[in-house]
């Protein structure tokens, strides 16, 4: 799990103010984020062995209608694996079996754990390793959990990569791996930077096939490229791999806050760092331009859903002059996010966890500009005539990186620039 | 396990939600974990509500299993109480908290709250989606029907079954009560949609009941029948003459007399229909797939009402299964009764239907094979609820689904027509439309490649009959093909050609 329960950490002296909140939350669970992995590792399939609410949320939290058919499914578990009639190990290898056979192109098969397969205790590991000795070499067969009483929403990415790391092979060569799932465009952007900073050895975490396995080992640099990776640095950091420190690759200024903190960690200098990011600098200035004025001095909320909200704030605050009423966030890695904590306004109210309805009322009372929340409370908040943005469109759109600086800001404008058309 | 791709029901909590946020004044405290939390956005996205469904979830954590879950619901169920002052309460848990074992039941009871708190046992590894409803709804019923009354007047009824992200509820509620008004019938209560649990009290005030989705209300009517001595109507008013049938049935039990509301103008479709132009609908393949109220009534108006043939009928709703099999067999087919995506993929694709009404889901399958498709049933889709009003009930409800299932094969006509017309010279595959400038036409996206057919043996075609059949005019070109695949498969002839064409045509033309 995370380190939620860490006390303050002493690196953020007099930043934002955090304290914490239990009670109901309104988020995914980590099964989401098939969504997504799914489309950015292409040959592989995630198998959820769970209930029909499991297969019931991925079908409908992300509108996923519109794929003919998708690279998941899931293993219901019926009242007759529960109630011992049947072998719960046997019954996931007849589906594994009809699933293959289904679909001879799939080259990596997650089975990924849900509520009801946590609570009765199914070990997916030993099913993963027992399948995997029966399809080897063709399929590998790998396992985590995103359950919700185990993760939120991004933590099943987490989960997910933490499970490629024991796969990928062991290599003494220096290199920067670059860890979290970005739109292919996006990481073919940063390869280039990387290439012309001189940093030979780049790798991504995941990669696009199942068998673009990143080498990994103690020469091995990391680069976070998403701020909710807690246990697949851990596991990376377990094989010798060392963090570089840095805020997020949000904005221009997270992307080159970045893109420095890699050059640093190779030695590279300063002044090399701005001749080959100026153009892109140049570029992302041009397009965040064209949206300050209508984010400057707007009131902004967020309610905890992706985990991406500090980086997000820090970018809507220092770049785009917006004003920050509250940064819910469902867990904070203190040590992860202290480059872009520090960045945050002194005073700003960081809330960890949830207490909905709460929560909803300060909400209200703030009457913020725009409200950055899940999908369940968008259009509640908009019949308040509230504005929002909902936050899974942050997770499908690529918004890192200098060339996606301008989208990144346009996702926040475009609910005020239609409410003023329509008002208009 | 049950291996699934695409489910076409939730679980039964989701079915009790869509009553609760059916109604007013009813809270739902829900025992389950954080994810189960999306649930919302059914009800917020694809319905477009203002507010939050009325559900409190408990969202516990691994941390707080084997130690405090249970305390962790009786407090959400107090505070929920406080926050929202309901009539009443209904609580239970979803799949996992399930397996917990913490008897929401006892837990609420404990409370000692001043309002009903109903508990839900809906078994989330047997149930689904429309059972859930239907024993929510029975459930709230049981507990707040309060006493028959006394005196009831002879012409006032209940309507029992729209609830939340209900298919076309809203539309279909509208076009009823129409009805029941035209007709001189009170309604009383109509419930869950709309109603509050002061409401429910108040259901042994009308004569008798009617049960417009008996997924929902059936089993709360037949309870209603037994212990309140109302007798209830489930004749489903789609098409017209489920309406008229409908109509009647509702005359009768309020001694009125239908005359003059059938004597009135009705529906288009009767004339649509018998129009020349919709000649070329006569005896068109059709495969229904949804839930039982709308796969019936579909199947009938199909077939009695616009003159197609069915080739396919099946639905999801095991529960259902019977009146399904029933009107298949009045038609002369065995019924599909599945909720396994791939195995309804395979038997559209083994029917070779012209048309296909169906579910959203069917809607992807008869997109793959090239077939076209109206959406006819839930599982609900965010085109599903149209800003306008689009009922599938009453009169209007019969305009709208002529439209509705004989558009897509105008569709299909037209592209009968590309097909036919595309090696004139201004008009091929090479150009782009005239009206737009005729330039050379970019090259177009990846098809989607057909899924493999089920079709039992592959029969094969000689040149010569293939070049004989693209002589037959298109609009029956498929037909005349399936037909002879048929023929051809039926006597193991390993190929066809220019005589089995002709055979095949001589022996169906009987």
């Amino acid at each position: 799990m995370t380190a939620l329960a860490s006390p303050l950490s002493p690196a953020v002296p007099c930043g934002p103010e955090i304290r914490h909140e239990r009670g109901q939350r309104a988020v995914f669970c980590g099964l989401t984020g098939i969504v997504w992995l799914h489309r950015k590792i292409q040959d592989a399939f995630f198998l959820v062995v769970g209930s029909r609410t499991c297969a019931h949320l991925i079908q409908s939290a992300a509108g996923v209608m519109i794929f003919a058919e998708p690279r998941f499914a899931t293993a219901i578990i019926e009242e007759r694996d529960l109630a011992g009639l049947a072998d719960a190990h046997e019954e996931l290898d007849r589906v594994v079996r009809r699933l293959l056979e289904r679909r001879p192109d799939i080259k990596l098969l997650f089975l990924v754990g849900s509520c009801p397969s946590e609570v009765i205790k199914l070990d997916l590991g030993r099913a993963a390793a027992r399948l995997s000795g029966s399809f080897a070499p063709d399929v590998r067969v790998l396992s985590y959990s995103g359950s919700g009483i185990e993760t939120t929403f991004t933590q099943g990415e987490d989960a997910c990569l933490a499970a490629l790391v024991p796969d990928l092979p062991r290599s003494h060569d220096e290199s920067l791996l670059v860890v979290g799932a970005l739109a292919d465009v996006v990481e073919d952007q940063f390869s280039r930077l990387f290439a012309d900073l001189g940093i030979a050895n780049v790798r991504f975490l995941p990669g696009r096939r199942a068998a673009d396995r990143a080498p990994v080992g103690p020469n091995t640099r990391i680069l976070l490229a998403q701020p909710f990776l807690t246990d697949t640095a851990r596991a990376l950091e377990d094989r010798g791999a060392t963090r570089i420190p840095a805020p997020f690759p949000l904005g221009a200024e997270g992307t080159t806050l970045w893109l420095a903190a890699a050059a640093r960690a190779f030695g590279i200098s300063p002044a090399r760092v701005a001749a080959v990011t100026e153009a892109g600098r140049a570029r992302a200035d041009r397009a965040l331009a064209a949206h300050r004025a209508a984010l400057v001095g707007r009131r902004v909320f967020f309610f905890p859903d992706s985990q991406l909200e500090v980086p997000l704030a820090r970018f809507l605050s220092r770049e785009m002059g917006a004003d920050l009423i509250e940064v819910g966030t469902p867990y904070l890695h203190r040590t992860h996010l202290a480059e872009d904590l520090a960045l945050l306004p002194d005073g700003t109210a960081v809330t960890e966890g949830q207490s909905l309805d709460d929560q909803l009322d300060r909400c209200r009372a703030a009457r913020p500009d725009l409200t950055i929340c899940g999908l369940g409370l968008a259009n509640p908040l908009e019949a308040e005539d509230l504005a929002t943005k909902w936050s899974i469109e942050l997770l499908f759109t690529p918004i890192q990186g200098y060339e996606q600086a301008g989208d990144l800001a346009g996702l926040f404008t475009r609910p005020l620039a239609r409410r003023a058309r329509l008002e208009g | 396990m049950q291996l699934t791709l695409w489910t076409y029901e939730g679980p039964p909590h989701i079915g009790a939600m869509r009553v609760a946020t059916a109604m007013h004044g009813l809270h739902y405290v829900l025992h389950a974990p954080q994810g189960d939390t999306y649930a919302d956005l059914l009800f917020t996205m694809i319905e477009r509500h203002g507010a939050r469904p009325p559900v409190t979830y408990t969202t516990f954590q691994a941390r707080d299993l084997g130690s405090d879950t249970a305390e962790i619901f009786k407090q959400a169920v107090a505070a929920a109480y406080d926050r929202f002052r309901p009539q009443a309460m209904i609580v239970g848990a979803s799949c996992t908290a399930e397996l917990l074992q913490d008897d929401p039941a006892g837990l609420s009871r404990a409370l000692g709250l001043p309002i009903p708190v109903i508990p839900l046992e809906l078994p989330a590894y047997q149930k689904k989606e429309n059972w859930g409803a239907s024993e929510t709804f029975y459930r709230l019923v049981r507990a707040l029907a309060g006493r028959p009354a006394e005196t009831r007047a002879k012409a006032c009824c209940n309507i029992l079954g729209p609830t939340s992200l209900g298919f076309r509820h809203r539309d279909d509620l509208r076009e009823v009560r129409g009805l029941l008004g035209d007709l001189g019938i009170a309604v009383n209560v109509v419930a869950p949609l709309g109603a509050t649990p002061a409401d429910l009290g108040r259901l042994g005030e009308a004569a008798f009941n009617v049960v417009l989705y008996p997924e929902v209300a059936r089993t709360a009517a037949q309870w209603l029948e037994r212990s309140h001595g109302q007798p209830f109507v489930e004749t489903t008013p789609i098409g017209v003459k489920g309406t008229t049938a409908f109509i009647e049935a509702v005359a009768a039990l309020a001694g009125l007399d239908p005359a003059p509301v059938l004597a009135r103008e009705g529906s288009r479709l009767p004339w649509y229909s018998r129009s020349v132009d919709s000649t070329y609908l006569t005896g068109k393949r059709v495969f229904v797939f949804g839930d039982a109220t709308h796969a019936v009534a579909a199947a009938r108006v199909a077939t009695r009402e616009i003159g197609f043939s069915l080739v396919g009928l099946g639905t999801y709703a095991r529960e259902f299964a019977r009146e399904v099999r029933a009107e298949a067999a009045h038609h002369g087919i065995e019924a599909l009764v599945t909720d396994d995506y791939l195995a309804v993929e395979a038997a559209i694709a083994a029917a070779q239907p012209e048309l296909v009404l169906g579910t959203q889901m069917e809607r992807h399958i008869a997109k793959r094979l090239g077939i076209p498709c109206a959406v006819i049933s839930a599982p609900m889709h965010v085109q599903d609820v149209p800003a306008r009003h689009s009922p599938q009930m009453g009169f209007e409800g019969a305009n709208v689904l002529f439209d509705t299932f004989v558009h897509p094969l105008m569709m299909g006509l037209e592209e009968h027509l590309l097909a036919m017309f595309r090696d004139d010279p201004e008009f091929h595959d090479g150009v782009a439309p005239s009206h737009l400038g005729g330039r050379p036409r970019e090259e177009a996206g990846t098809v989607v490649a057909p899924a493999p057919t089920t079709a039992a043996t592959p029969v094969v075609w000689s040149i010569e009959a293939e070049r004989e059949l693209k002589k037959v005019p298109f609009f029956v070109r498929g037909k005349a093909r399936h037909n002879t695949e048929r023929f051809a498969r039926e006597r193991a002839l390993p190929l066809i050609t220019v005589e089995t064409l002709y055979d095949a045509k001589a022996h169906f033309s009987r």
